[in-house]
Order: structure tokens, then sequence, then C-alpha cells
């Protein structure tokens, strides 16, 4: 198996590991954080692929490694503007839980 | 084939993946989310992208950081927060797995051998005069995603901005900070700037040819003046300033006219006419650092806080 096929994989596991906390955690920081290593995911995953497509005297294609500097770059803005959003929330209405209430039998 | 150091690196990346989802202390998983940016700066290396593990190491690691930490200090310390119930964790873990499972299945059918646009690349890369492909691909073949990354980054900004209260509008953004005047954040303040300088000029203007570029070196400038400003040595301009909102929008709108100039000298929009190719690419660069610096620094603090008078 080659180091990019592995890579891959691994993207995988974070791409799925971010969907289950973006699901499951109920801070909305946690899910802020979780979206990030979605994020990181499919860029590691757009990173093994353009790997792959080395080629013409390039080590990796040039095409999705300049698309992914890009995509970090958005990526970022997307998480000031909804951290900023959350501030502002926190700010407005106190708690920013988005815990689901339980009927208590269901706890534990 | 496989090399230890991929097998150790990933290991650490997925625990520290783990980490950031599972930890119930929600700053020790901003600190493991830092941590995990900086290790993937590593594995973008061993993939061969420099140029994007310095974008990383820069914002990923950095500047969300920084970002991220800000956020969870200003957040009062929420109360603490409940699990989840059992059926929400099961579908969770059912949709994540799910997800895995058929990106693996994807993976492990890619075509060989792998489709790539490097040969195109190659055969246009003289025309536009740069040696770095990666600047090659953001200025000239793809110009039009970084011109619309521009924008989106300032419509970030607005949006952030947006979010201040009507009292504190223009004002301020962020607390007005001050450090100890002899303290070691105000002497790194002082220290650190002019070599961060240079450090993210060398960046900037070695990315014609060699990894780097204007969003690493914006991002390395920014910092510099965060540091300066998290010491209280300067203040964040007023949002209101007209000069401030000239010179955010200075690089877009740069980076349009020469697109519009285009239509006439090339037969596109963001055309090069191939005599004058690079000197235009410069011209877009040049007029893009300042303004993506001042972007991606204001982001941190925010919407603005302080009235104008504060």
């Amino acid at each position: 198996m080659t180091d990019a096929t592995l890579y891959a994989l691994a993207a995988c596991a974070l791409i799925g590991l971010g969907v289950f906390g973006l699901i499951a955690s109920a801070d909305p920081l946690r899910k802020i954080l979780a979206f990030n290593i979605v994020g990181t995911g499919v860029f590691l995953l757009a990173g093994a692929i353009a790997r792959r497509g080395a080629g013409a005297g390039f080590e990796a294609d040039p095409v999705l490694m300049a698309l992914l500097i890009t995509g970090i770059v958005v990526a970022f803005s997307a998480t000031a503007l909804a951290v900023a959003l959350l501030v502002r929330l926190s700010v407005v209405a106190g708690d920013v839980s988005l815990a689901e209430v339980l009927p208590a039998d269901d706890d534990e | 084939m496989t090399s230890l150091l991929a097998i150790g690196l990933i290991g650490l990346l997925l625990g520290l993946a783990v980490a950031v989802i599972f930890m119930r202390n929600s700053f020790g998983a901003i600190c493991a989310f830092i941590a995990y940016g900086l290790l993937l700066t590593l594995a973008w290396l061993q993939l061969r992208g420099v140029d994007v593990a310095l974008t990383e190491a820069a914002i990923g690691g950095g500047l969300t950081g920084a970002l991220l930490i800000g956020a969870a200090s200003r957040l009062r310390a929420s109360p603490a927060v409940t699990q989840p119930g059992r059926t929400t964790m099961a579908l969770a873990a059912l949709a994540g797995a799910g997800v895995t499972a058929v990106l693996a299945l994807c993976v492990l059918a890619f075509p060989d051998p792998a489709p790539t646009l490097a040969p195109e690349v190659a055969a246009n890369i003289a025309v536009t005069g740069v040696g770095n492909a990666i600047t090659a691909v953001l200025l000239a073949f793809r110009s039009m995603d970084t011109l619309l990354e521009a924008i989106v980054l300032l419509l970030a900004l607005i949006g952030a901005w947006s979010l201040g209260p009507d009292t504190s509008w223009p004002g301020r953004p962020g607390m007005r900070q001050s450090a100890p005047p002899n303290g070691i954040l105000a002497y790194l303040a002082r220290l650190l700037p002019p070599i961060g300088v240079v450090v993210a000029a060398y960046i900037f203007w070695n990315g014609a040819d060699e990894p780097g570029g204007k969003f690493q070196g914006a991002t390395i400038l920014a910092a510099m003046w965060l540091l300066t400003i998290a010491a209280g040595l300067f203040d964040v301009p007023r949002v209101g300033s007209r000069l401030l909102r000239a010179a955010l929008v200075a690089g877009p709108l740069t980076f349009i006219a020469v697109g519009t100039f285009g239509i006439t000298s090339a037969g596109a929009f963001l055309g090069l006419p191939e005599a004058i190719a690079k000197p235009l690419i410069i011209v877009v660069e040049l007029a893009l650092l300042p303004s993506l610096t001042l972007i991606l620094a204001l982001l941190i603090p925010g919407p603005p806080q302080r009235a104008t008078t504060g």
C-alpha cells in the first residue's frame, strides 16, 4: 500500500469521526471543531488524490494542490464567521448548549 | 511503499482527532485541535504539498487556533454539557461509520493510472512566467477561484462585523488589550515583528518560483500585527474608518480591474496577455497582500465591541 492510499484511508476515518462529533456534540463550539475535522479530512483525501496524480515533473497534481490552499483559507473564514455567530448568541441568549431535554428514564 | 513515518503520523493524527471529538473539556479539545493542525503540516509534506503545508501551518493550526481559544475564553463557562441520549449516539456512530465505509470503498476503487492535470500545467506554465506551478494555477489558470476566495473572505468579515451590537457601531473590534510593559508578551511583540515581516516578505516574493505566496505571507504579517495588538502596543482600527475599508477592498478591486483589462487585451475576463502576464500577476499579488493581511487579522477579534470614544 502506498503512502497516498494510506493517507486517503486515514482521511476517510477522520471524516467519519468528524461526522460523529458533528451530530453527537451538544456544545456548538465542539460542533465547529468537529466540522473542522471533517474539513481537514476532505482536504487530506484530496491531497492524497493529488499525490496520486503526480506526473510531468510534478510530485503532485498542482491544480488540486492549489485548490486546497483556497479551500483551507475559505474554511478558516467560515469558521471565523461561525465563531462570531456563536459568541453573539451567547451574549444575547446566555446559554448556547444544544443539549436535548431528555426524559429522566432515558439517561444512562 | 508505506513508510514508518506515515504510519506513525496517521496514528497520532487519528488519536488527536479522537481527543478533539471525545475530550470532556472544551479547552483541552481546542489544544488537541491545534496540535492536530500542526501535525497535519507534516502529513502535507509527506504528500509533497509544500505550499499546502505552509498554508496549513499558518492558517489551519495558527490562526484557527487563535480564533478558537479567543472564542472559548469569551464564551462564559457553559454548564457541564450533558451527554446526548443513547439513540443520538448510536445514530451518530452509524452515520460516521457509514460515511467512512463508503469513502474507504471509493478510495480502494481509485482508477489506475490516476487522472491528473499535471501534464497540462507543465505544457502551459512557461506562458505565465512564474516558476511555482501552484502560483500559476492560483493566479493564471484558475484565477477565478482566487478572486472569489478573496471576496468570500471579505464577505465573512462583513458578516462577522454585522454581528456587533448597535451601541458599539462603528467602534473597535474586541477588547482593549493591555500587557505588562516589561512582560514577556510586550518584549516578544517588539522583538518578533521585524523578523516576521522579513520572513513574510521572503515567503511572499519567493512564492513566484518556490513554495510560498501571498496567503502564507499575509497570514504571517497578520500574526505579527495581532501580536502587537495583543501586547497593547497598537489598537485595532475602528470598523468605521474609511482608510481601513478602502484598504480591505483595494485587493479584490485591483484583481477585478486586472480581470476586466483581460477582456480587451486577452479576450476573456481574467485573461492575461502573454507578453505582460508576469507583471500583471505581480500587480494582483501585491494588491491582495495588504487586503488579505487585514481581513485575516480582523477575523480574529470579530465584531466591534467598543464605542468610538473607547
